[in-house]
């Protein structure tokens, strides 16, 4: 049986029923991984051994009828979020050794529901980057087309999703990194509000914008796996003090009548023919399904990607700056001194994506410059937000496309970094205002998927779902693998 | 350094860090107990693991919110934290969280007893901020180790105005701050063990000036009288810098106690751009009217409060109450006494004077005195009701220091107790005249002085215990007849 065949949903039902094991059913997605990653390197590591001794426990759960809510299905974990025991790299040469000493609150909640980890996947050093090239573990390649890349940071998660080595991956986003490779790998990629899931043991970058998520091949997979890793966690500040949000119960409720906003100043940049054709084409789909088209306007939507290339670097400059070679991770050879310890350790151990953005930072939190670009960045960030904020009072969502095309071949932008930034221009909004996007296929371009952005209002992920569920419904995009 | 100083003011500020007294550290669950093994008090958020996240200790804000009040200053809400960016081995974020633009407290003022009355010295802020490890570099052959043991412990830093302009006024509003923290039980005050740490910002100017001089700021001043002399040393040195015809470089230097000298201090990176930012992972926080107020009034009276109690109450001198109040283990004693006693002067004269005297002997706290302040005011009310004698009192003082007994039963068993019959002493007196003819001719013949000759000839005769005023008022009328 080709059991990567199956929705996540019925795999859970498959075990529950007994139709296999979550032995056969991890040992299946073990064997895919060891037959197809070499070409896509989207595991930097994978834990087969660990991953039998949980489908073990799993199975032996369901034979005395104690079975977990989401037991004994196979996750694969970007590798930014802390595995106890588990080396936990981040993508970079810098924490290439480390083995986190605890576990993050996301693989936690998961692994407390059953779930069995199959590895840690690839992704851009410390979630920098928008193709997967900057990864010290190499570049990932998208099952799509091995010449062209998945799109990041989360490149493995979704890579391997597209690949059906995974069921599906949890994935972070900071300006964009669930939905720009969802989109590019043909996947449901979900970042709820700010706040809805713990950061607790996920590897900071900017602190502000960062926020869990996942890569499904269904909204309905997504939202099973979203809600089992949502809720408050007392180890998060700003971790929203609200309960898990139920993401099934209103997911199958018709949209009839609902509003779907487009922004006028996304739909006057221009865009490739196909990805109009293929965004008109979703409207009409959604038009025909009972929801109401209203043009908005987010009239300083422009100024998001210079206020996020101001705050996320300033983060990421702090974030950083305890990778130092003092206590864990890298350490350059022989130092003479406490101050060659650290240039070189910095030096050696991060990429030339992350030395730039930590440079960005410090110049932009620099006395004398500080008021000019961090603060003035806070407070046009509050401009974003409060456009969302206005449209969400006519409209239920906002629709645009997620990226400015289909995927682009490896090494295309990797020497240019203001053309890959502009990857992020629809999705890095949604990151400024706190607020739930999601990522779902809508459309395929010369043998590449494309897809549209959804964004919600805060804490409406039960909505992005219903519609991108009410959209899957009636439409087979996101049924389309690749032929791998 | 012979400069005439007269010519000179200093213009002196103070940095106070003062360590909180919770059990567990800022933003970790991590223990703060001092003197444990190196980093086994450090967990993964104050050893910076990847990943980790800051949870505010709520403590904290309890305990600034009472130091707050008690310098009548204003607490902010919403108050938030920030980052503070620099490189150190022992600061293993490469960031400290402090705060910068809304510390917890703001814009008070504390008085300060001087030479000239009393003065008020103006409290910038007071902000919270988690403590740094320590660098161990003595420990290991080429190589330094670090011990984050103490990395994330809470620390309030009080920053003052720079109003203070003598080393004298900075020992006296550092022993007030000292006298609030304890008070408020927000701290063990401990300077030596750098519970309580001091950095000092000294300038000097003409005597006249407006304008301030360059101002140094000098570390590492861990006792009340090494304030004193550092700052002293640092007038000195930079006055005799400028008559000399040097600069002053605005600089941070450390102070070497064993010689009594301030140095440069190296310096930790070369610019000195903290790159202050909002901290992310911690959301300003709105302080609740009820919880603040709950707060304030579960504060027990403060030394000032005290002092004018002590004054009006007791009829104290402003001086006296002051000291009583500064401490508030022997303010509390001093009470105790007086309940028993009924007499606040003589109460205040014995505390200060027999009782501090043998605790200083014996380097004790007032906690552990050998003489509860039941027994010490039992002993106060036989003085006053005229069963002893002051002189004697002292003896039995020193009696009930080392055994512990009761004053009545120390005056019971050495039959000390006054002579206050007029017949008894009458008799006494007239035995003693008849046995000094010689001295008593002299007297009536105009020497005066002899008076104080037969009073001592009485008090022996007594063996002490003869009450003195009744011995001059009897010795008067009979050495008239």
């Amino acid at each position: 049986m080709d059991l990567h065949k199956l929705s996540l949903k019925e795999q859970l039902e498959g075990l529950k029923n007994s139709e296999f094991t979550s032995v056969e059913l991890t040992s299946h997605y073990l064997k895919r991984i060891s037959d197809h990653d070499e070409k896509f390197n989207s595991f930097i590591t994978v834990t087969g051994d660990n991953a039998l001794i949980q489908a073990q426990a799993a199975d032996e759960r369901y034979k005395k009828d104690k079975s977990l809510p989401l037991d004994g299905v196979p996750i694969a974990h970007k590798d930014i979020f802390c595995t106890k025991g588990v080396r936990t790299t981040c993508g970079s040469k810098m924490l290439s050794n480390f083995e986190a000493p605890y576990s993050s609150t996301v693989y936690t909640k998961l692994d407390e529901q059953g779930m069995v980890m199959l590895g840690k996947t690839n992704m851009d050093e410390f979630a920098m980057g928008s193709s997967n090239e900057t990864s010290y573990f190499g570049p990932v390649s998208n099952p799509w087309d091995t010449e062209y890349v998945p799109g990041g940071s989360s490149g493995g998660s979704a890579s391997c999703v597209s690949a059906e080595l995974a069921p599906i991956a949890t994935a972070t986003d900071t300006g964009g990194s669930i939905r720009q490779p969802a989109s590019l790998c043909g996947l449901t990629g979900i970042k709820p509000t700010y706040g809805r899931v713990s950061r607790y043991g996920m590897i900071a970058f900017a602190s502000s914008l960062d926020q869990g998520g996942v890569v499904a091949r269904s909204a309905e997979d997504a939202a099973l796996i979203l809600e089992g890793m949502s809720g408050h966690d007392p180890k998060d500040s700003t971790s929203l003090k609200l309960p898990s949000p139920d993401l099934t119960k209103n997911l199958k409720n018709s949209i009839q009548g609902m509003k779907i906003g487009l922004p006028k100043e996304f739909f006057e940049k221009d865009m490739p023919s196909y990805v109009e054709q293929s965004i008109q084409e979703a409207i009409e789909t959604y038009k025909s399904l009972g929801a109401e088209i209203v043009e908005v306007s987010l009239k300083n939507i422009n100024l998001s990607l210079p206020i996020y290339y101001i705050i996320a670097p300033a983060e990421c400059s702090a974030n950083l700056s305890r990778y130092d070679g003092v206590r864990y991770g890298y350490r350059c050879e022989d130092p003479k001194d406490i101050e060659d310890l650290y240039m070189r350790t910095r030096e050696e151990g991060f990429g030339a994506e992350v030395k730039r953005r930590i440079l960005i930072g410090t110049y932009a939190l620099s006395a004398g410059f500080y008021d000019a670009y961090y603060l003035k960045a806070q407070k046009c960030r509050q401009l974003v937000a409060n456009d969302f904020t206005n449209a969400f009072e006519s409209v239920d969502v906002i629709l645009s496309p997620t990226t400015p095309g289909t995927a682009f071949k490896a090494g295309e932008k990797s020497d240019d970094p203001t053309e890959m930034y502009l990857q992020d221009i629809f999705t890095i909004p949604a990151n400024l205002a706190g607020l739930p996007g999601i990522s779902i296929p809508c459309g395929e371009h010369d043998g590449l998927p494309l897809g549209m952005q959804l964004v919600g209002n805060s804490l409406e992920e039960d909505k992005l779902l219903q519609f991108a569920y009410s959209y899957q419904s009636n439409t087979d995009w996101h049924k389309k693998m690749p032929n791998i | 350094m012979n400069e005439n100083l007269n010519n000179w003011e200093a213009v002196i500020g103070l940095e106070i860090h003062v360590q909180l007294s919770t059990k567990s550290k800022l933003f970790s669950g991590a223990s703060t107990n001092f003197g444990a093994l190196p980093n086994t008090q450090a967990c993964n958020i104050d050893l910076a693991m990847p990943g980790v996240l800051p949870v505010l200790n709520e403590e904290v804000l309890k305990m600034a919110i009472k130091l707050g009040t008690a310098l009548s200053a204003d607490i902010n809400s919403p108050t938030s934290f920030a980052r503070k960016n620099y490189f150190y081995p022992d600061s293993p974020k490469g960031y400290q969280i402090s705060q910068m633009d809304k510390p917890i407290v703001e814009g008070g003022y504390l008085d300060i007893e001087t030479e000239s009355g009393t003065k008020r010295i103006g409290v910038t802020r007071a902000h919270l901020e988690e403590d740094a490890g320590k660098s161990l570099h003595d420990d290991f052959e080429g190589q330094s180790g670090i011990d984050l043991n103490r990395a994330g412990t809470p620390l309030l830093e009080i920053v003052s105005e720079p109003e203070i302009s003598t080393p004298a006024e900075a020992v006296a509003y550092l022993k007030s701050i000292h006298s609030i923290i304890r008070y408020l039980d927000i701290s063990d005050g401990n300077m030596a063990e750098g519970s309580m740490r001091c950095d000092a910002n000294v300038s000097v100017r003409k005597k006249g000036d407006l304008e301030l001089g360059t101002r140094t700021e000098t570390k590492n001043v861990n006792s009340f009288r090494f304030v004193e002399k550092a700052i002293q040393y640092e007038i000195e040195r930079q006055v005799h810098e400028i008559e000399s015809g040097n600069v002053i470089t605005q600089e941070t230097r450390l102070y070497d106690s064993q010689n009594n000298t301030t140095r440069p201090m190296r310096s930790k990176e070369y610019a000195n751009d903290y790159r202050y930012f909002p901290e992310p992972d911690l959301l300003p926080i709105t302080l609740e009217k009820d919880f603040v107020e709950s707060v304030i009034n579960g504060m027990p009276e403060m030394p000032n409060e005290k002092k004018e109690r002590f004054v009006s109450k007791f009829s104290l001198s402003n001086y006296d109450a002051d000291l009583l109040a500064a401490d508030k283990g022997i303010a509390n004693y001093f009470e105790e006494v007086v309940k028993i006693s009924d007499s606040p002067k003589l109460s205040a004269n014995w505390i200060m004077g027999e009782l501090s005297a043998l605790l200083n002997n014996e380097n004790l706290n007032i906690r552990d005195s050998k003489v509860s302040s039941d027994k010490l005011g039992q002993l106060i009310l036989r003085i006053e009701d005229g069963t002893i004698s002051g002189k004697i009192a002292k003896d039995i003082f020193e009696k009930m220091w080392v055994s512990g007994k009761e004053v009545d039963i120390i005056i019971k068993d050495e039959d000390l107790e006054q002579v206050t019959d007029d017949d008894e002493i009458e008799s006494m007196i007239d035995e003693v005249i008849a046995n000094n003819p010689q001295q008593l001719e002299q007297y009536k013949s105009g020497k005066d002085r002899l008076f104080g000759f037969f009073v001592g000839q009485v008090m022996q005769a007594s063996q002490g215990k003869a009450n003195p005023k009744q011995v001059n008022e009897i010795l008067k009328s009979k050495l008239k007849e």
